[in-house]
């Protein structure tokens, strides 16, 4: 089964403190990454023979509530040549400060496809990726405030002076 | 305390400015879109021209945002499927269908759903492809300068139109695939109207193919414009038509053999290059055309099974799996399917206690398509960025969400 491939490939790069914790009940099995490898990881897998995962299907930002006080990427990875599927996870906590944004590394050096999705979860989320080439606003005007999809997220009421009307 | 993050973003934004602050003296920054007809909606493209020449586009997208992950937050599962209709508004059924197929999967309904309900989901489907393929042809002759071809697509689309609207009620936006079941069971009529279109349009697309494929004005517009190689397309998440006008083979109906796609019979188009190279804006525009014969062949199965193995019966009721309350279990879920522009996909997190999905992240096709659009158009005449546009088949709805 090409989940515990990926996890026997990852354990044999990168050691046991790779994978943080998994989730194998449910429909689609996921892998949690530690976070400072996950543009490593992404990157043999990619590269891989074995696992081949050269399409990135869709990367979401999460935003796990107040309470939780923890973000997370998801990453789903697809393999057009191998024909299957994996989910990476990675979490990790904040303090949901809007000046302290979490801060993960980047893959779209890995997948250019990445490159957008990345600045959609920085635009919505406020998830800072590192390393990103171009990490400005992408469906917002570049002087919004605040990010959306936050669970917290006040309305804005006006923008330039524009009252906003719901 | 500052943090390092408000800086590092401001930078980006400031590199950004630099660098259409500080163009050259031979060089000029033009603006194309929202409103310019060949973006296909609200897009906006920044150009740094030398010329005629474009040396560098940068996107801006956004216009057409109306939140679509965030009031999916706020609403239950049956009420985010007229949303989704929203966001690909020219393939709405396609995007119906896979989010209500998410739905059924996390519900673990997905095996009891009738075969008559699949059928007409497939049918349905696949006439809404042919529109959709029918407005991106049009509108890329129109982008080439081609009138003809754009009236005679929206003339054989509006039967299409007219179809759906018979059997959904509304023209474009159907919200009829439901969560374990349909709107309403196809009208007495339907199975003979769609089959009379069939044999009405097949002769139609000969002569499209007459006007637009084959037309040699047409074709020194498009072959070898915009060439796209196979490894940058999937590189960029390019899915649909865009891959495989790039030459390879995959189709998601076939890959994941979802609904009953196994059990129908048609072939997957993809570019071959018999003009121009494979992956040009002529090759991508094939592939579509090609597809419409395909989902012909589709429909035309769809209606044999509708008529004879899954025929109308009076006891027969669509909605009678239709849940009360939609409450799956905690879990995430990604759904993907193959929509006419590419892979959507939608993402479901689960909370499993509420009729509220806790997030919801939609994949747009388009939106990875259009994303490949700097990199495949560097250094091309500004009329060719037209042709690469339109050749790409986006939606604005979709991309922005």
């Amino acid at each position: 089964m090409i989940f515990d491939l990926v996890k026997e490939i990852l354990i044999e790069k990168f050691g046991e403190q790779v994978i943080v914790a998994e989730e194998r009940e449910g429909k689609q099995p996921a892998i949690f990454i530690l976070a400072d490898l996950i543009d490593r990881v992404c990157l043999t897998l990619r590269d891989h023979p074995d696992t081949w995962f050269d399409f990135l299907s869709c990367l979401s930002g999460v935003d796990y509530g107040v309470e939780a006080q923890k973000f997370g990427v998801i990453y789903h990875l697809s393999s057009i040549i191998k024909n299957h599927q994996i989910v990476l996870k990675v979490i990790q906590e904040n303090n949901r400060d809007l000046s302290q944004l979490p801060i993960f590394k980047s893959v779209s050096k890995v997948w250019k496809a990445a490159e957008w999705h990345e600045r959609e979860a920085f635009d919505l989320l406020g998830i800072y990726f590192e390393n990103h080439p171009d990490l400005r606003r992408i469906l917002l005007p570049d002087d919004w405030e605040g990010y959306p999809l936050r669970k917290d997220y006040q309305n804005a009421e006006q923008y330039h002076n524009i009252k906003i009307e719901f | 305390m500052e943090s390092p993050t408000v800086n590092l973003h401001q930078a980006a934004l400031e590199r950004y400015q630099a660098k259409i602050n500080t163009v050259s003296a031979e060089e000029m920054v033009l603006n194309l879109g929202p409103q310019h007809p060949s973006t296909h909606g609200v897009l906006r493209l920044e150009l740094i021209t030398d010329g005629e020449i474009v040396k560098e586009v940068i996107p801006h997208i956004g216009y057409l945002h109306r939140c679509f992950e965030k009031h999916g937050e706020a609403l239950n599962y049956a009420q985010i499927i007229p949303y989704t209709d929203r966001m690909d508004y020219l393939a709405s059924m396609n995007n119906n269908h896979a989010f209500v197929m998410g739905i059924e999967k996390m519900l673990g309904i997905e095996n009891d759903i009738p075969k008559r309900i699949e059928y007409i989901r497939v049918l349905v489907c696949e006439l809404n492809r042919i529109a959709s393929h029918l407005i991106a042809i049009g509108t890329y002759g129109i982008d080439i300068g081609a009138f003809t071809p754009f009236l005679w697509c929206f003339r054989d689309r509006e039967h299409i139109m007219n179809m759906l609207e018979w059997a959904s009620g509304a023209r474009m936006l159907y919200n009829y695939i439901w969560v374990g079941g349909l709107f309403y069971d196809i009208p007495v009529g339907f199975e003979e109207r769609c089959l009379e279109f069939v044999q009405y349009f097949k002769p139609k697309m000969k002569e499209l193919n007459e006007l637009l494929t084959d037309n040699q004005i047409f074709i020194s517009r498009t072959a070898n414009i915009g060439v796209l190689p196979l490894d940058v397309a999937i590189n960029y998440g390019c899915s649909g038509p865009m891959l495989r006008g790039s030459g390879l083979k995959y189709d998601l109906r076939r890959v994941d053999e979802y609904s009953v796609y196994p059990e129908l019979d048609f072939e997957i188009p993809y570019a071959k290059g018999e003009i121009g190279t494979v992956g040009d804006c002529w090759n991508r525009y094939k592939v579509r055309v090609d597809e419409i014969a395909e989902s012909l062949k589709i429909i035309e199965q769809s209606l044999e099974k509708l008529t004879k193995a899954h025929p109308r019966t009076k006891e027969f009721d669509p909605r009678a799996l239709v849940p009360k309350k939609i409450v799956p279990k905690a879990q995430d879920f990604y759904i993907r399917a193959e929509n006419p522009k590419g892979e959507i996909g939608f993402y479901f997190i689960a909370d499993g206690r509420s009729d509220k999905p806790f997030r919801v992240k939609s994949r747009g096709p388009s939106f990875c398509n259009l994303s490949v659009l700097p990199e495949i158009s560097k250094g091309v005449m500004i009329a060719d960025l037209v042709a690469i546009i339109g050749s790409l088949d986006i939606v604005l709805g979709e991309v922005d969400r």
